[in-house]
């Protein structure tokens, strides 16, 4: 039997050379078909895996609570315009949930504030953290010279900072920041630490914004309480603005990853009563991470559905193919039939046919597919130089996607590419073999 | 003599437009081994019908069809393609050789069904080549040789599975009177060298030369007669490749 397949196949590759336009259209179709699985498949896993590792990023035990401004119409006292208006989460909050919740294991106390930093007569803008030591490792900051806060600058609220690359590179390109002065409003602050060059976080969701990391200068949390407040006042067109916050960010991090949800169902009933507005929100990576495979899930399912698309009109193709191919052959078949070929015979000569289209396009469809990583990357390098103002307005998933081949997805093209070779196959080759040998000698 | 066919009886019908055609109406006939028979009739007689049935291409309605020592009335499909593997030689008004094979290729279709093709049946279908005389064309495409020299293949294929008999549906109804004249001839030589033949026309030049004539009309026989004057050939050469 396996004999009979073989010698099939040299017929039916010999026949298919006698087209060889026809053939390469047809495996054309297949080829499509199977790359497109490979790609889509490729570029939803780039996708996902990436927001999946953003939200690992944030940790999966954490929750974090972030203060947003209240929406204008419910901040009272609109009357005045130079009015201060408390917001966000405050120290109370903090306190309550640290001693209140016992799963959670390690609270940590945020304030971020932009401000301009100076030394000698340079000045940048950039971001103020003041925060405890813990925040360089949920961060996953590392130190690049010198050191990072400790508990005793906290403690004893001094006047040390440590530095982001970019404000260090900035502020000091001649000469080691390590202990020189930073000016911070009106006081000095002691460099301490340099930090090394971080990527950026991207933002999730509307509640945590894409951190930049880079121009952020970290002080004592105590430091900043004592020294600057929580009293921020700006200066706007003809008018002063203050801002009244206590805390930008609590970022509360869980014992147990089975307890993350209860605990964040616990804080934001711990946090309720003790605001009126909705002036803060409770992120908590591990539901997105939840919601992130499951959309990764439906990524897959949609993409596959696509690619299941292309794939049957690839089928398709074969089968008009093949059945224009059987009525043109009427004769052969006739001639062969009389000669003694079996229904069977029949039937396996033009399924082979099929068979070998789809396995051609199914191989090359991998082939074509596994170049899909270096081709996008060709395309987007393509773009940028052709066209950077297009290129600058494509979003954000498009500039930075990275396909990821899955690896499964390789044989299954493959399998699928060759059941759809027999499937649609099967039916001209049915209809051959079922003419009468009488009626296709007959046949012009 | 062993009989390469017989048939008892048989009756054909089949359904045309709602209408019952009754193609054979009871037909018995006897081949013996070695014989060279010409079936003969206009048309709408039938010969096409017992030419199909002969070739194990259709089974009868009724009645018994016994090729060599099996009987074929209710032989499977896939038997019956056995059967033509194997055991029945076609030769056709249109050679019907396949166009994309080569010549050797032509020859070989028959035993490609039978099954492998090994050496000893390579060395069979090269001597056929030979044996028509085309020995030295044997990569040509059928559409390389004039009308003579397809049916030379066709008659070559025809033999590589040594038959029971060879079939030959109006063999000269496609060429012109010289090389009609040659491919009489070849048959004739089969037939002296023991191969059994029949022969489906409705010229009355090749049906003189078989040796036995029966005519039908209207699906049956209305005559079966020895032919006297049956292989006239000038010169009765042995069969030999030609030059």
């Amino acid at each position: 039997m396996p004999f009979l397949w073989f010698r099939t196949w040299h017929l039916g590759v010999k026949s298919l050379l006698l087209h060889p336009l026809r053939s390469l259209l047809t495996v054309l179709g297949i080829f499509i078909g199977v790359a497109s699985v490979v790609w889509l498949l490729a570029i939803g896993e780039g996708i996902s895996r990436k927001a999946q590792q953003q939200i690992e990023e944030l940790g999966a035990t954490n929750i974090i609570i972030r203060s947003i401004k209240p929406p204008e119409e419910s901040i009272e006292n609109v009357g005045s315009s130079h009015s201060i208006v408390p917001y966000g989460v405050t120290r109370a909050d903090f306190e309550r949930l640290a001693a209140t919740i016992p799963t959670i294991d390690r609270a940590l106390p945020i304030r971020e504030v932009r401000y301009r930093f100076g030394y000698l007569g340079r000045n940048i803008e950039g971001r103020l953290v003041g925060c405890t030591p813990e925040y360089a490792d949920v961060n996953k900051l590392e130190v690049d010279r010198g050191r990072f806060l400790t508990d005793t600058d906290d403690r004893e609220k001094w006047n040390h900072c440590a530095l982001a690359s970019e404000v260090a590179e900035r502020l000091f390109p001649y000469e080691d920041p390590i202990g020189k002065a930073v000016r911070i409003e009106r006081a000095f602050y002691l460099v301490v630490g340099v930090m090394k060059e971080r990527t950026p976080s991207a933002g999730i969701g509307g509640s945590l914004a894409a951190q930049e990391f880079n121009d952020d200068v970290y002080i004592p949390i105590h430091t900043l309480w004592s020294r600057i407040g929580d009293i921020i006042v700006t200066r706007r067109t003809g008018s002063f603005e203050g801002e009244m916050i206590e805390l930008s960010q609590v970022t509360l991090r869980v014992d147990k990853t089975e307890n993350v949800l209860r605990t964040a169902a616990l804080v934001k009933e711990t946090l309720k009563p003790h605001h009126r507005k909705q002036d803060y929100a409770v992120v908590v990576p591990l539901e997105l991470l939840e919601q992130a495979r499951t959309t990764r899930l439906m990524f897959i399912v949609f993409m596959g559905l696509i690619a299941a698309i292309s794939l049957v009109v690839g089928g398709i193709g074969i089968m008009n193919i093949m059945l224009a191919t059987v009525t043109e052959r009427t004769r052969e078949i006739g001639i062969r039939r009389a000669l003694g070929a079996k229904r069977g015979d029949i039937i396996r000569q033009f399924l082979v046919e099929t068979i070998a289209l789809s396995v051609m396009g199914g191989l090359t469809g991998i082939l074509g597919g596994l170049t899909c990583r270096p081709l996008i990357a060709a395309l987007r390098n393509l773009l940028l130089r052709a066209a950077p103002d297009v290129f600058d307005q494509l979003p954000q998933v498009i500039k930075e996607v990275t396909p990821l081949i899955v690896p499964w997805s390789v044989p299954l093209a493959f399998s699928i590419s060759v059941t759809i070779g027999v499937i649609f196959g099967l039916y001209p080759a049915i209809r051959a073999a079922m003419m009468d040998p009488i009626e296709a000698l007959r046949h012009e | 003599m062993s009989s390469a066919a017989s048939v008892f009886e048989v009756t054909k019908q089949y359904v045309m437009d709602g209408e019952t055609v009754h193609a054979l109406r009871g037909v018995t006939l006897e081949i013996p081994d070695g014989d060279y028979v010409a079936v003969m009739g206009p048309s709408g007689s039938g010969k096409s019908t017992l030419l199909n049935l002969l070739g194990c291409l259709d089974r009868p309605t009724s009645g018994r069809l016994v090729l060599g020592d099996e009987e074929l009335s209710d032989a499977g499909d896939d038997r019956l393609a056995e059967i033509r593997a194997s055991r029945i030689g076609f030769v056709f008004q249109s050679y019907n050789l396949i166009p994309q094979l080569t010549v050797l290729e032509n020859i070989e279709v028959p035993l490609y069904y039978q099954g492998r093709i090994d050496r000893p049946r390579r060395q069979r279908s090269l001597e056929m080549a030979e044996l028509v005389g085309l020995g030295d064309r044997l990569k040509h495409r059928p559409a390389q040789l004039s009308g003579g020299q397809q049916q030379r293949v066709a008659i070559a294929r025809s033999l590589v599975n040594d038959p029971y008999f060879i079939l030959a549906d109006e063999p000269t109804g496609n060429l012109d009177s010289v090389t009609t004249e040659e491919i009489l001839q070849l048959i004739g030589d089969l037939n002296e060298q023991g191969k059994t033949i029949i022969v489906v026309t409705h010229e009355p030049e090749v049906g003189q030369r078989a040796k036995r004539i029966i005519r039908l009309r209207d699906g049956s026989i209305c005559s079966d007669s020895r032919n006297e004057y049956s292989h006239p050939s000038p010169e009765s050469r042995p069969l030999s490749p030609r030059p």
